[in-house]
């Protein structure tokens, strides 16, 4: 097998390349209540299960461009030198070429499970094209389990077909169970060789939804469902469409925001529809987790990623680069069969080990607890902080490096991983954007409503504006892992008398 | 009697496989309908299939070269409340 045409000389990819929180929300206690089952559907899937996320790699392909809704955040012309973005793609592939694709990368990223069609456009508007792929697939890597996202219209006529697939989960984007909302989000569809508007068209779209979903959840395949966060269009109503699609039966709820900036020339971009702030999407997301699972870790990757979701390899396999390679591919599943064992051994070794320091810290409590002594007050209010780290949970990462910050939250009781924010995903941060915005000054919007910016170093410039934004830089925890430090610095804010209120913020509020 | 892709098509395959006489076809810099094979779907479909699933205004023209799909039609809203609605959604 000769793959050096890629110029990646490792057959083993970072362990965990594309997040780098140790924590990043992954609580396995998330799939300890799941039948034996469905967690052997999700344990490998880095979009279904978080734990999971930190060491398998998915990969999208596309080869479904057609579609058969018009969603107003959504522009199809669908790509631009200068933008990555969700939905946009490089380079249109045939089934052929799909599948040859993704034995490549299979082979060359061993850690990649999942092979995902979304798009751009929609793979059950495209069904010739996305069933060629999978059947191909099926029969030539059967390792490799096989997903679709879908806006639901034509999923209950391909529901049987889809099945007969390597498919264990189907990710549905359902924005509204409310037709008059619906209407505001999707000016028309095409139904039965006709072009449906308004609301008409939105009532058509949802019943599909709900049936395609009841369908699914029959047939025991594991639904992750997508909402677009949309303010003052279907904010308000997100948490009804969360228990609706529980009450149906979903896995998981996956709330994202809204992307909608003039240049990309979608419909909202264009009228100045904002998106939501950090602050709004959490409380949304926070207000939706008490009915359902919530998903925190997506990065809303485009269309043809390729790797560890955080991360975009798909440049290292360009159909130029990947078209004289020769695969062996019953190698390559011995090869993937080991990384895969690896894996399960290291993942086992932490569950194992995290139980015993479980059961270690609750031997410890039952005497005296400690730290409870110097914790702050019960009452003291939650912190935000962020995070640069490049990866193994620990703070590694210059401030002026980090193109991701994750953030945490502090409370009197422990730290969570709340999200990431990427400071330079969707624009390239340059002066080609136009608004003459710095890019420091783009994180430290990103980094809005966080009290604290924890990273290995920084520089003097960035130091002065972020405390100027009210945001604490500190350097003074580096290489420790991420957990700890949080929770060292929100004592000394409790011991420095900071948690009692909070401080008069300085930043802009901008999204 | 032909239908045609002009200027504005963003080459998104949604008409290709919809043209019940295989009349439209890839090219550079955007796809285009073999005039000969058109039929504008008569005897088809009540809709031209192609326009209807177009998702860009005044991409598919007829053969007076008049817009199947006129400006404000896709989006739902006509070029004169373009601006009144444009304030509404910064409002949001």
């Amino acid at each position: 097998m000769e793959l050096t045409v890629l110029g990646q000389s490792q057959t083993t990819a970072p362990a965990a390349g594309g997040c780098a929180s140790s924590g990043c929300g992954s609580n396995d206690d998330q799939l300890n209540h799941l039948p034996e089952h469905i967690r052997a559907k999700v344990h490998n899937h880095p979009c279904y299960s978080e734990e999971a996320h930190h060491h398998y790699a998915r990969m999208h392909v596309a080869v479904a461009p057609a579609c058969n809704i018009q969603c107003h955040y959504c522009n199809r012309k669908y790509d631009c030198s200068n933008e990555s973005r969700p939905g946009v793609v490089s380079e249109l592939l045939t089934p052929d070429q799909a599948v040859k694709k993704v034995m490549t990368v299979a082979a060359n990223i061993p850690q990649m499970t999942v092979l995902g069609i979304a798009g751009p456009g929609d793979p059950l508007a495209n069904p010739e094209r996305t069933f060629d792929t999978f059947r191909q697939l099926t029969e030539k890597a059967p390792d490799i389990k096989l997903c679709v996202s879908t806006n639901g219209l034509a999923l209950p006529e391909l529901v049987d077909e889809l099945c007969k697939h390597n498919i264990d989960h189907v990710t549905m984007t359902i924005n509204c169970v409310d037709p008059d909302i619906g209407a505001q989000i999707y000016p028309w569809i095409f139904w039965k060789n006709r072009r449906v508007y308004g609301r008409k068209g939105a009532e058509i779209l949802i019943k599909q939804q709900q049936k395609g979903l009841q369908m699914l959840v029959d047939r025991g395949i594991l639904v992750k469902v997508n909402s677009v966060m949309i303010p003052g269009v279907n904010d308000k109503h997100l948490e009804e469409v969360s228990k609706a699609v529980k009450a149906k039966g979903a896995f998981l709820h996956n709330v994202m925001p809204l992307i909608a900036e003039a240049e990309h020339g979608t419909f909202y971009g264009v009228m100045g529809q904002r998106g939501p702030t950090h602050d709004e999407l959490q409380e949304l997301q926070d207000a939706c987790s008490g009915d359902m699972n919530m998903m925190r870790h997506c990065r809303q990757c485009r269309a043809d990623a390729v790797g560890m979701l955080g991360e975009d390899r798909g440049d290292e396999f360009t159909m130029d680069k990947i078209e004289a390679v020769d695969v062996d591919y019953a190698a390559a599943m011995v090869k993937r069969a080991e990384v895969h064992a690896a894996i399960e051994a290291t993942l086992a070794a932490k569950a194992k080990a995290k139980v015993e320091t479980q059961n270690l810290a609750s031997l410890q409590t039952a005497f005296v607890s400690l730290s409870s002594l110097t914790l702050p007050k019960k009452e003291s209010r939650p912190v935000l902080m962020a995070i640069a780290t490049s990866g193994g949970g620990i703070i590694n990462q210059h401030f002026g490096h980090a193109r991701e910050f994750l953030i945490y939250e502090a409370n009197a009781h422990d730290v969570r991983f709340i999200s990431h924010r990427k400071t330079d995903l969707y624009c390239s941060g340059d002066e080609t954007c136009g608004d003459g915005e710095s890019v420091l000054q783009k994180t430290i919007n990103a980094l809005k409503g966080c009290e604290v910016v924890l990273c290995s170093k920084i520089g003097y410039e960035p130091w002065g504006m972020l405390e100027e934004a009210g945001i604490i830089p500190n350097g003074e925890h580096a290489m420790e892992a991420i957990e700890d430090a949080v929770a060292a610095v929100y004592k000394e804010m409790g011991e420095k008398g900071l948690l009692d209120k909070k401080p008069e913020t300085k930043q802009r509020a901008t999204a | 009697m032909a239908l045609q892709i002009v200027d504005g098509c963003v080459n998104c395959w949604a008409c290709e496989p919809l043209c019940p006489s295989q009349a439209i076809y890839a090219a550079i810099p955007h796809f285009l309908i073999d005039a000969k094979k058109c039929t504008e779907c008569d005897g088809d479909y009540a809709d031209k299939q192609c326009a209807s699933i177009c998702p860009i205004e005044e991409a598919i023209v007829d053969s007076q070269g008049e817009a199947l799909n006129p400006p404000g039609s896709l989006t739902g809203i006509p070029p004169e409340r373009w601006e009144q609605v444009r304030a509404e959604i910064q409002a949001r």
